[in-house]
């Protein structure tokens, strides 16, 4: 900066300015400093899942193969992880088919999907447009309590309430009556008939289910879609609505023919969010869906997600450097990929959402 | 009828008091007064009256006693300082008012007869009466062909008509159709302010309402913008009645055939022939306001 002596206009720079400026370099290093702290810790997360995810496949991590020269040698072939239907590393006969657990966190995914989507925007258009305020400002905080339930909590929910209550009342007091009475008609039509009075009277549950993991994750994500997509509603403009109103539509048009369509990409946001929290949802999952990885679509037997093997196997029985213990980073990588490409989904639709109204 | 003062000379009114603006009371203006059109004959009809309409938010009370007709097939200006009520006003003709929680309202608002706030009137039956452009322009996020087809849907008459024949008429008769006849899927957004505000008239008018209520058309809008809709306003009467919120004197001036001036408080305070208003109003603060002086 110019010390020249202070004349003319004074606009040129002088001591306390400058002590000004420098204080403002210094707050912009730190806040960098703290930004950089996270971009550093994911893809550091991110070299050390994908490092160790060689040695599960090649014998050796990519550094090790780097900078040691060791030998690379197939331990997993690729074929036999994307395609095995078995999933058992850790077994006498072990079998690397990842499969079962990636049908169990889809499973998981889309089922909890199928509840939390529909109830949350239903639950989001009424706060939004049905409810008085006095209703919203009551029922708003309600919602944001269950979105800050530890999910261990859930977890207990599965155990206490969902499992013994809900998911075995519905096999043994719905679809058991149900399946007793179709198979004394089923001589009607026995191909259509007797698969399906079979299943509804086998339908049992046991500690773990399909069915209460659905539950569990689903009711978890029911506020991550209902308080984002109700976001998502409030910020279409009144305008909007009034001109709506105003050429004689009924609050249902105004709803989903103004509303909705005008927050469609705030919604699906919410949508991808909470479908991402339910593929990484772990605890409450576990606790629910179980430990067995079977490739199955009856909901009321166990299966086994992604999150659920990381958990069993991360309690530390496997030791360093088997492949149990490499697994973990293979799935890790796998999840984290999945999970990376429903966060970029949502950036693309957070962008074309705040491009919407100019 | 009224027993509202300011309104005694509306019911005197008669083709030779209007026609030619040859009042006796003429005052030396250079403000051109009146729109020159045919629609100065012949004793109009009243379409929507007010006896002593109180309108509340909460306790303060926005509209106070409020008596008023407004003729059929004209213009109407509503002018008056901010915060005297015109916007409210007419919320409480379409009952727009509903959507504000606080609102209330006394008294009677009549559409051709019948108190639009009694028990067994539907808001949504008679908004589709009674059409509304706002102050800024507030098209759908859609393509313009469906911003214009949207009241035709909603009120259930897509069926009925050919949509497509429909649109264009709208847009004809909001001088728009030659601007966008080329671009009817792209999105009503992708518009000039001005030609925003004219798809929202067509849109106002696709479905053919008897009144369109105009809160400050204009006042977001430059003047080549707003003088196309005023020309626009002039052979919209021909077909409806249209009520308009103003600041702007000359437009009341060029363009009403009937100017009801508020003042502070919410108060009707006069009510009659536009060029009468402006030329020589009874009340000094209609006159104070006019010229300028105060609001
Ligand atoms: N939604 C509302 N809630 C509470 N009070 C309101 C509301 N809308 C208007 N008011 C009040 O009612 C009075 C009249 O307002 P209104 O908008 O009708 O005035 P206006 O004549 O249209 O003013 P402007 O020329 O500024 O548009 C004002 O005192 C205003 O503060
Ligand atoms: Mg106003």
């Amino acid at each position: 900066m110019s010390t020249e002596p202070q004349s003319g206009p004074g606009i040129s720079g002088d001591d306390s300015l400058e002590a000004a400026h420098e204080r403002n370099r210094r707050i912009r290093r730190l806040l960098f400093g703290c930004a950089a702290v996270t971009v550093v810790t994911t893809v550091a997360i991110f070299l050390v899942l994908f490092d160790n995810a060689a040695s599960y496949f090649f014998g050796a991590r990519i550094s090790e193969m780097l900078f040691a020269g060791e030998a690379v040698e197939r331990t997993v072939s690729f074929v036999e992880f994307f395609t095995g239907t078995r999933w058992a590393p850790a077994h006498a006969t072990p079998a690397h088919g990842v499969l079962p657990i990636v049908w169990g966190t889809l499973a998981i995914t889309i089922g909890a999907g199928l509840v939390s989507i529909p109830i949350g925007t239903a639950t989001a258009l009424y706060l939004s447009e049905y409810a008085s305020t006095g209703t919203r400002n009551k029922l708003k905080p309600i919602l944001e309590v269950l979105a800050g339930i530890p999910t261990i909590v859930y977890g207990y929910f599965a155990i206490s309430f969902v499992t013994p209550i809900l998911v075995d009342g519905i096999a043994t007091d719905i679809l058991n009556p149900i399946g007793s009475g179709l198979d004394s008609i089923s001589h009607l039509a026995p191909v259509l008939l007797e698969p399906v009075s079979a299943w509804m009277l086998g339908a049992s549950v046991g500690r773990y289910s399909m069915l209460a993991g659905i539950v569990v994750v689903g009711t978890m994500t029911i506020p991550m879609v209902s308080s984002i997509s109700e976001d998502a509603m409030q910020a279409v403009p009144d305008d909007l609505r009034n001109g709506a109103y105003a050429l004689g539509a009924t609050k249902y048009q105004v709803s989903t023919r103004i509303v909705l369509p005008a927050a469609v990409s705030g919604i699906f946001a919410s949508y991808i969010l909470a479908l991402s929290r339910a593929i990484g949802e772990t605890m409450a999952v576990t606790l629910a869906a179980g430990f067995n990885p079977t490739l199955t679509v009856n909901p009321f037997d166990e299966i086994m997600t992604m999150t659920a093997y990381l958990v069993s196997m991360a309690r530390g029985t496997s030791a360093v450097g088997t492949v149990e213990y490499q697994s973990l980073f293979a799935v890790g990588l796998l999840l984290f990929l999945l999970t990376l490409t429903m966060n970029l989904l949502n950036d693309r639709l957070k962008q074309r959402f705040q491009e919407e109204y100019r | 009828m009224s027993s509202n003062t300011t309104n005694e000379r509306t019911t005197g009114e008669s083709t030779s008091e209007t026609e030619g603006l040859s009042d006796d009371t003429i005052i030396e203006t250079d403000i051109s007064v009146g729109p020159d059109s045919s629609r100065t004959t012949g004793r109009p009809n009243t379409i929507v009256s007010a006896d002593s309409l109180d309108v509340y938010y909460g306790d303060d009370r926005a509209l106070s006693d409020v008596t008023i007709e407004i003729p059929e097939h004209r213009v109407t200006a509503m002018i008056g300082p901010s915060g005297c009520g015109k916007s409210t006003f007419l919320r409480s003709i379409n009952r727009m008012n509903d959507r504000i929680p606080s609102a209330h309202v006394d008294g009677a608002l009549s559409f051709r007869g019948k108190n639009v706030y009694d028990e067994d009137v539907d808001p949504v039956a008679l908004r589709r009466k009674i059409g509304q452009v706002f102050q800024s322009p507030n098209p759908f996020p859609k393509s313009i062909y469906d911003n214009v087809a949207y009241g035709l849907r909603v009120q259930g008459k897509a069926d009925d008509v050919d949509l497509d024949d429909a649109v264009e008429r709208a847009l004809r008769g909001a001088a728009l159709w030659d601007e966008v006849k080329d671009q009817l899927d792209e999105s009503g957004l992708d518009l000039s302010g001005g030609q925003q505000q004219r798809l929202c008239i067509a849109r106002a008018i696709a479905t053919d309402p008897e009144v369109i209520l105009m809160d400050e058309p204009t006042s977001a809008l430059d003047p080549v913008a707003a003088s196309k809709i005023e020309d626009l306003i002039d052979e919209l009467v021909e077909k409806y009645t249209v009520i308009i919120v103003t600041h702007n004197m000359q437009q009341a001036a060029r363009i009403s055939d009937k100017t009801a001036v508020f003042l502070t408080g919410g108060e009707l305070v006069e009510f009659d022939d536009t060029a009468r208003i402006f030329e020589n109003p009874d009340d000094d603060r209609v006159e104070d306001y006019i010229t300028g002086k105060f609001g």
